[in-house]
C-alpha cells in the first residue's frame, strides 16, 4: 500500500492505497464520496468525470497515485455551504435535465469545464463536448437545454416544457 | 488491474533507468494502457508514470520552422498551443476521444501505441514528422511499422515530435459510430516539395501513405485529381462497422474533403 | 396559465437535489460492514461442458473466503419463468432449468461456471483466474432458422428441440387470414429484422446480500424496478426464503428500462453466499460484464404480409416472426414476443383479420426479455413499414392511407383480443402535421439538396398498450403473477402524509408526481406529501414499475387509497362539525358543511384521528392509514403519431436526424415537464435502435458489440432537439385519473419514423430501395445504395 495525498473539495484527503487503484475507486472507496460513478470499463459513458486541477478527467482513467498532491473536485463540492444549487446544478433542476440521476455528475462536472472555457456555447458546441458523456435517460434534449441556460442563454424558444 | 509496482520519476533519464526493469511499461495519460489493463488484457510488472516529466511538456517552434511537440503534452495543450502554428494539426488534436480524455491523453502515448484507428499517426506520417525518443530521431516513414508495432525498442520513449509545418493541410475524420474512433481519417498536407497523404483506421497494416493521391495531387492540389483513383479494398478492415469495400470507398471521400477542406 | 400545482403543473423535481449533489443511494454506494466480494468466472465459450472444475489452487490464493460451483446449488430452485405460453396446439411451451451457477453445461458467453468470493473484489477476481476449468467446447447454436432446422445442435439436451413454443393468434383466424389474402387486390409482403439491444442504463446492476444468523434475516440491495417481485421469486423458487425473513431493497436505481425488472442469477447468488459465510456478499457489475449477463432486447426476424381491397382498405394482415428467447428463459420473456406483440397488431388501424404466428427460438446467447415497448416496438415497426411500402407501391400518400383505415369509433375491439376504451388519431395526426411544419418539408429539401444532401420525410402511427393488467386476463394468458399495485397512505397527526408505493422510481419522478395527485385531491401543499417506495420492509406488495404503469396502476392505487383516508376524515369531520357526513365536504384543505359557513382545517381533522378526545370512537377506529390494492380492468392505450426528418449524406451513407416531431395522446398528464422527459428519452432510444445500436453475435456465439466501443449508444450530437406535444387527450375511462403512461411511447414510434424517412431519402434520389435493417449504419445505408 502506498500512502496518497491530495485536495478534495478544498479540502485535504489522504488515504493508504494499493498501485492499482484507480481516481475513481478512492474517491468513492477510500473516501466514501459515492456522488462520482462508475458506469464503464472503456473510458466512454463520462459518469466519473471530476476535475483535476482545473480539468474534466475520466476518475476511472487515472491512478488515484497520478493525482498526488492535486486540486481534485467532484459534485460533492459543487452547491454552496448552505447547500443551494450553483448555477448548473439549477439550471439542470428547473429544466429537466437529469432523471435517474446516474450520469448526472458527469454531466455537471464536464458542463461546468466546458462553460470555463466557453461561456456561451451554441447548441452545436454543447452537443459536441458532452461526447464523452452518456445519457440514457433523456434523449439529451433537457440536457443540452440546461447547460444552455445555465450559460444565461433564453431558452424559452426550445420546445417543450 | 492487477497489481504493479509504480514510478514517477521527474526526468527522461530516471524514467529511461526505470524502464530498464523487468516489464516495465510506461505510462503516458493512460487513456488506452489503463481500460486495457482494467481488462486485464495487460499486466506490466512495473509502471513508469511520465506525468511527473516537465521537460517532456510543450509545444515550441525550432529553428527551422519545425513545431516540436513535446511527448508529455496532452492533447488538449496541443489543440490550444498549435492552433496559429499548425491549425490542421491543433484541429486533430482538438477532436480526439472526448475533452476528459484530451486532458490526460498524450501525442507519445498515442504514438507509442499506433493504434490502428488513432487519429495522431496520420497526422505525424502525412506530415513526415521526426520521432524523438531518448535515443535517437526517427523518420515517420520509419517509425510506423504496422498496427500496434512500431520502430520503438522496449523501454525507448518518445521525448518530443518535431512536425515540419505544411503550406495546407487538412484532416478528415469519419467516425466509427460506437467509440468515436477513425473508421477512416485522412490527413492531408501540403509542402514545397510535393503534398503527403496518409490515412488512419483503414487498413490491416495501420497508418499508410496513399502514395497515388499524392502523386496526383502534387501535379494538382484539387479534389478533381483524385478522380478515378481508389485504394483497394483488399487489406483493409472489415468488421461490424463497415466492409474492406466501405472503408476503402471512405479513403476516396475523406481525402477529397481534405483537399477541399485546405482551400 | 399552466398551473403552479397539483394536477397538470411541472413543480421541480424534488429527487433532483440528491442527484445533483452526489448525495443520492445507489446499490453500489451501500458497503455492510464486513462485506466480502464476489467475482464470477464466466463462460468464454457459447456452448460447452465442464468435465472438471478444480478449485483447489484458486481457494489458496490471498483473500479467498470460498469458492461456490454450480453443485453447492444442486438443492437449491433455478431462476422462474413468470409466463407460460401456449403454443397453438394447446401445449405448453418448453421451459428448460436455469441453474444460478452452470451445472454441467454452459449455454452462452457469460454464463456463470463459478463464483469467487474473496476479501476484496480484485482479489475475488485474481483467484477465478486460477480456476482449472475442463471446458469442452461445443457447437453453438446463433442462427434461429438453422435453430429449428431438423437436427439441429440442441441449447438443452433434454429438450426435445430448440422451440420454446409456436404460437398462433388468433388460431381461429388462420383460414379467414388466408382466404382474404387470397381474394386481396394487392398485397404488401416485407422481411425484416428488429435488432437485437442492450439496454445499458447508466448505472451497472449491483447486488448486496446480507444475513442475520441470531434473526434468520435475510436483505437482498439490488438494482431492481420491483423489489417486491424479486422477494417473491427468489424467496419461493430459489432460495425457500418466506416473505417475512426476506428483505429486498432497491434504493436509488440508475435507469432500468426493462432489464432491471428480471431476476439475475446474480442476486440470488449473494443472497445464499450471504447465509453461507455468514458475511454480506457484494457483486458490482462491470459494464463488460453487463453486456453478457444483463437480458437483452427485441432480435426478431420478421415477415409481415398486409393484404388490401381495391379501394385501399386494409382487408387482412398475416406475420410470422422467429423470436429469440438467448440460452434461458429470463423473467418475463415469453411473454413479449406474444402477449405484448401479437395483441398490438391492429396497430391504429380496422384491419379485420389478422394472425400472427410467433416461433420462439433458443439459442447460445444470453437471455432476451423485455426491452423499453417490449414487444410493441415490434408490433409498431413491422406494421408501420409495411403500411409505408404499401403506400408507396399504391402510389398513394402514406398519411392518407393510413387515415382511411384509422378507426374512429371507441370502444373498438380488435380483432387480436384487446378492447381500446379511447384515442382519435385523426386528430394526433393533425397535430402531428402542425407541430413538425410538414407544409415546410419541401422547402427544407431544396434546401438541404442545395447542400448535396438528401432529405428524407418519414411519418407513422403508433399505438401501445400500457398498464399491464387486469390480473384474472393476464393470469388465463399465461402470467403467474397477479398485475395489480398497491399502495398505503399513512397520515400523521400534524396533518402530512407519507405514501408507501410499490412502483419503483428510477428516473420517473413519482417523488415529485404522486404527491401532485394527493395535493390536488386534499387542497393541501405538495410539500406535504412523501413518497417511500422501493423497500419490501416498508412498502407493501407492489409488482413495480414497467409497462409504463406506475401512474395508471399505482397511480390508481394511491388515489383509491387516498379515497378511503377523505371518506374516513370526513367522518371525523363530522363529528367535530356535528354534522352529517354525507354534507362534509373537502375542498382546499378544509372540511366544511355544505351551506354553512362550519368548517374544520384538515390538520384538525387529522390531529383528532390520533388524540381521539373528542371523537366518534363507538364508530370508527382512531388513526389514519389506509392500503388499496387496484387491479384495473383494461390495458391503457396511448397513441400517437410522429415524423421524422433525416439528411443522408450520399458520399457516405449517413444519416443524421434533422427534425424529430411527436403528437401524442396520452390521456390527462400530471405533470408535463416529466412526460416530455419521458418522451425525450424513449425517442433518444428509438433513435438510437434504428440508427446505432445493434448487439451482434458471431457465428461461434462470440459477443463482437460487448462494449461501448463496439456497441453505438446514441450521444448527444446524434440526436437532435425533440418537438414534443400531448395536447391531444382522450382520457383513460377506467381508471381514476383518466391516465395512459408514457414512458415507452418514444421508443415505441420512433424507429419506423426514422426508417420510413431513410428510405424515403434515397427513394427520392432514384434509388430502388424499399427497406433497409437497423440499425442504418453509414455503412449499411451506402451499401444499400451501392448494391
Amino acid at each position: 500500500m502506498t500512502q496518497v495525498s491530495m485536495t478534495v473539495n478544498g479540502k485535504a484527503a489522504s488515504g493508504d492505497v494499493e498501485n492499482r487503484t484507480l481516481l475513481s475507486a478512492f474517491l468513492r472507496e477510500t473516501l466514501g464520496m459515492t456522488g462520482t460513478h462508475v458506469g464503464c470499463d472503456t473510458s466512454q459513458c463520462g459518469a466519473c468525470v471530476v476535475h483535476v486541477n482545473g480539468e474534466a478527467v475520466k476518475s476511472c482513467t487515472m491512478l488515484a497515485l497520478e493525482a498526488e498532491g492535486a486540486e481534485v473536485s467532484t459534485i460533492e463540492g459543487q452547491a454552496a455551504a448552505d447547500g443551494s444549487l450553483n448555477a448548473i446544478q439549477q439550471a439542470f433542476q428547473d429544466h429537466h435535465g437529469l432523471q435517474c440521476g446516474f450520469c448526472t455528475p458527469g454531466m455537471v462536472m464536464s458542463a461546468s469545464a466546458l462553460l470555463k472555457e466557453n461561456p456561451k456555447p451554441t447548441e452545436a458546441e454543447i452537443r459536441a463536448y458532452l461526447e464523452g458523456n452518456l445519457c440514457r435517460c433523456t434523449g439529451y434534449h433537457n440536457i443540452v437545454k440546461a447547460i444552455m441556460a445555465a450559460s444565461g442563454q433564453d431558452v424559452s424558444a426550445i420546445a417543450a416544457e | 488491474m492487477y497489481e504493479f509496482e509504480f514510478e514517477r520519476p521527474s526526468s527522461i533519464a530516471d524514467a529511461v533507468a526505470a524502464l530498464k526493469g523487468d516489464e516495465a511499461q510506461a505510462l503516458g495519460g493512460g487513456q488506452t494502457l489503463l481500460p486495457t489493463m482494467k481488462q486485464r488484457l495487460a499486466s506490466p510488472a512495473t509502471l513508469v508514470s511520465l506525468g511527473g516529466i516537465a521537460e517532456m511538456k510543450g509545444v515550441c517552434v525550432e529553428d527551422d520552422g519545425a513545431l516540436a511537440i513535446g511527448g508529455g503534452t496532452t492533447h488538449a495543450a496541443v489543440a490550444e498551443a498549435a492552433a496559429d502554428k499548425y491549425p490542421a494539426l491543433a484541429d486533430l488534436a482538438g477532436h480526439i476521444g472526448d475533452p476528459a480524455v484530451r486532458n490526460r491523453g498524450t501525442i507519445g502515448g498515442s504514438l507509442a501505441n499506433n493504434d490502428p484507428s488513432a487519429c495522431y499517426p496520420s497526422a505525424a506520417l502525412a506530415s513526415g514528422a521526426t520521432i524523438v525518443t531518448n535515443a535517437r530521431e526517427i523518420a515517420a516513414d520509419d517509425y510506423f511499422q504496422g498496427m500496434f508495432t512500431t520502430a520503438l525498442e522496449e523501454g525507448e520513449i518518445i521525448t518530443n515530435v518535431k512536425f515540419p509545418v505544411p503550406e495546407a493541410a487538412n484532416y478528415q475524420k469519419f467516425l466509427q459510430p460506437a467509440s468515436r474512433f477513425a473508421l477512416v481519417g485522412v490527413f492531408v498536407a501540403k509542402y514545397a516539395d510535393g503534398v503527403r497523404v496518409a490515412v488512419t483506421g483503414a487498413s490491416e497494416e495501420g497508418v499508410f501513405r496513399w502514395t497515388e493521391a499524392e502523386a496526383a495531387l502534387s501535379a494538382n492540389f484539387s479534389g478533381d485529381a483524385l478522380d478515378g483513383l481508389s485504394v483497394p479494398a483488399d487489406g483493409m478492415i472489415s468488421d461490424l462497422h463497415g466492409t474492406s469495400e466501405y472503408r476503402a470507398h471512405l479513403v476516396g471521400v475523406m481525402t477529397k474533403r481534405a483537399v477541399a477542406a485546405c482551400g | 396559465m399552466p398551473k403552479d400545482s397539483g394536477i397538470g403543473a411541472s413543480p421541480k423535481r424534488r429527487e433532483d437535489l440528491r442527484f445533483l449533489t452526489g448525495t443520492g443511494n445507489y446499490t453500489d454506494d451501500i458497503n455492510v460492514n464486513g462485506q466480502a466480494y464476489v467475482h464470477f468466472l464466466r463462460s468464454d465459450v457459447a456452448h460447452g461442458r465442464i468435465n472438471g472444475l478444480d478449485t483447489a489452487a484458486a481457494a489458496a490464493m490471498p483473500g479467498v473466503i470460498r469458492i461456490f460451483t454450480g453443485a453447492d446449488f444442486e438443492g437449491v430452485g433455478g431462476l422462474p419463468c413468470g409466463w407460460q405460453v401456449t403454443d397453438r396446439h394447446g401445449q405448453p411451451m418448453q421451459e428448460p432449468a436455469h441453474p444460478v451457477l452452470a451445472q454441467g453445461k454452459v449455454r452462452h458467453v457469460g454464463d456463470p461456471i463459478a463464483a469467487v468470493v474473496a476479501e476484496t473484489a480484485e482479489q475475488a477476481r485474481d483467484a477465478a483466474e486460477a480456476i482449472d476449468v475442463d471446458l469442452e467446447e461445443l457447437p453453438a447454436v446463433i442462427d434461429m432458422k438453422a435453430a429449428i432446422e431438423e437436427g439441429a445442435t440442441k441449447v438443452h439436451d433434454d429438450l426435445t428441440s430448440n422451440l420454446c413454443y409456436d404460437w398462433g393468434f388468433v388460431e381461429e383466424n388462420r383460414e379467414a387470414v388466408d382466404k382474404a389474402f387470397a381474394d386481396a387486390a394487392h398485397v404488401t409482403t416485407l422481411e425484416l429484422v428488429n435488432n437485437r439491444l442492450v439496454a445499458n442504463p447508466m448505472e451497472p446492476r449491483v447486488a448486496v446480500g446480507d444475513y442475520n444468523r441470531a434473526t434468520d434475516d435475510s436483505t437482498l440491495y439490488t438494482t431492481s424496478q420491483n423489489p417486491h417481485v424479486i422477494r417473491l421469486l427468489m424467496g419461493a423458487f430459489v432460495l425457500g426464503i418466506p416473505e417475512h425473513k426476506l428483505r429486498v431493497v432497491a434504493p436509488d436505481v440508475g435507469g432500468g428500462f426493462g432489464s432491471k425488472i428480471f431476476h439475475y442469477a446474480e442476486e440470488a447468488f449473494c443472497t445464499f453466499a450471504a447465509k453461507a459465510i455468514n458475511r454480506a456478499v457484494k457483486w458490482t457489475s462491470s459494464r463488460s460484464e453487463a453486456f453478457i449477463s444483463d437480458a437483452h432486447g427485441r432480435d426478431h426476424v420478421t415477415k409481415i404480409e398486409l393484404a388490401l381491397d381495391a379501394d385501399h382498405n386494409f382487408t387482412a394482415l398475416r406475420t410470422d416472426t422467429l423470436a429469440n428467447m438467448g440460452a434461458y428463459l429470463s423473467t418475463f420473456a415469453p411473454s413479449v414476443p406474444t402477449w405484448l406483440h401479437g395483441t398490438l397488431m391492429a396497430g391504429n388501424y380496422k384491419t379485420p383479420l389478422i394472425y400472427v404466428n410467433v416461433k420462439a427460438v433458443f439459442t447460445n446467447t444470453v437471455a432476451v426479455d423485455a426491452y423499453r415497448g417490449a414487444g410493441r416496438p415490434e408490433a409498431t415497426f413491422q406494421l408501420e413499414r409495411v403500411i409505408d411500402k404499401a403506400a408507396r407501391e399504391l402510389n398513394v400518400d402514406p398519411i392518407e392511407l393510413r387515415r382511411k383505415n384509422f378507426i374512429t369509433e371507441f370502444p373498438y375491439a380488435t380483432p387480436v383480443a384487446v378492447e381500446y376504451d379511447t384515442g382519435d388519431y385523426n386528430a394526433t395526426m393533425d397535430k402531428l402535421i402542425e407541430v413538425a411544419d410538414l407544409a415546410g418539408f419541401d422547402a427544407r429539401k431544396a434546401e438541404s439538396e442545395k447542400n448535396g444532401k438528401l432529405r428524407g420525410l418519414g411519418v407513422n402511427c403508433y399505438i401501445e398498450a400500457c398498464g399491464i393488467a387486469p390480473s384474472n386476463l393476464v393470469g388465463q394468458l399465461g402470467a403467474r403473477a397477479g398485475l395489480y399495485e398497491s399502495a398505503t397512505v399513512r397520515v400523521n397527526a400534524t396533518g402530512g402524509l407519507v405514501v408507501m408505493t410499490g412502483s419503483h422510481s428510477h428516473g420517473q419522478g413519482h417523488e415529485t408526481s404522486f404527491p401532485q395527485v394527493i395535493a390536488e385531491m386534499i387542497g393541501i401543499d405538495e410539500s406535504m406529501v412523501e413518497i417511500v417506495h422501493g423497500d419490501t420492509a416498508n412498502a407493501p406488495m407492489g409488482m413495480g414499475t414497467y409497462g409504463s404503469r406506475s401512474l395508471a396502476v399505482g397511480g390508481s392505487a394511491m388515489v383509491r387509497a387516498t379515497e378511503k383516508i377523505i371518506n374516513k376524515a370526513k367522518k371525523i369531520a363530522a363529528h367535530l362539525l356535528e354534522a352529517s357526513d354525507a354534507d362534509i365536504e373537502l375542498k382546499d384543505g378544509q372540511f366544511s358543511v355544505a351551506g354553512t359557513d362550519k368548517s374544520v382545517a384538515w390538520g384538525d381533522v387529522t390531529l383528532a384521528a390520533y388524540v381521539p378526545h373528542n371523537y366518534p370512537l363507538e364508530d370508527i377506529e382512531p388513526g389514519l392509514e389506509e392500503t388499496a390494492f387496484y387491479d384495473p380492468a383494461n390495458f391503457t392505450y396511448p397513441a400517437g403519431a410522429y415524423a421524422c426528418e433525416v439528411e443522408v449524406d450520399p458520399d457516405t451513407g449517413k444519416v443524421t436526424i434533422e427534425r424529430f416531431a411527436a403528437a401524442d395522446d396520452f390521456g390527462n398528464i400530471v405533470n408535463p415537464m416529466i412526460v416530455d422527459g419521458q418522451v425525450h428519452g424513449g425517442l433518444g432510444q428509438g433513435i438510437g435502435q434504428a440508427l446505432l445500436e445493434g448487439a451482434v453475435y458471431d457465428e461461434n456465439g462470440q459477443l463482437l458489440s460487448a462494449s461501448f466501443m463496439d456497441y453505438a449508444m446514441p450521444r448527444a450530437d446524434d440526436v437532435p432537439f425533440y418537438t414534443v406535444d400531448h395536447s391531444c387527450q382522450t382520457p383513460c375511462t377506467h381508471n381514476p385519473l383518466g391516465v395512459k403512461g408514457c414512458g415507452e411511447a418514444g421508443a415505441i414510434g420512433s424507429p419506423p419514423a426514422v426508417v420510413n424517412a431513410v428510405v424515403d431519402a434515397l427513394r427520392s434520389a432514384g434509388k430502388d430501395i424499399t427497406h433497409i435493417d437497423m440499425p442504418l449504419s453509414p455503412s449499411r445505408v451506402w451499401a444499400a445504395m451501392n448494391q
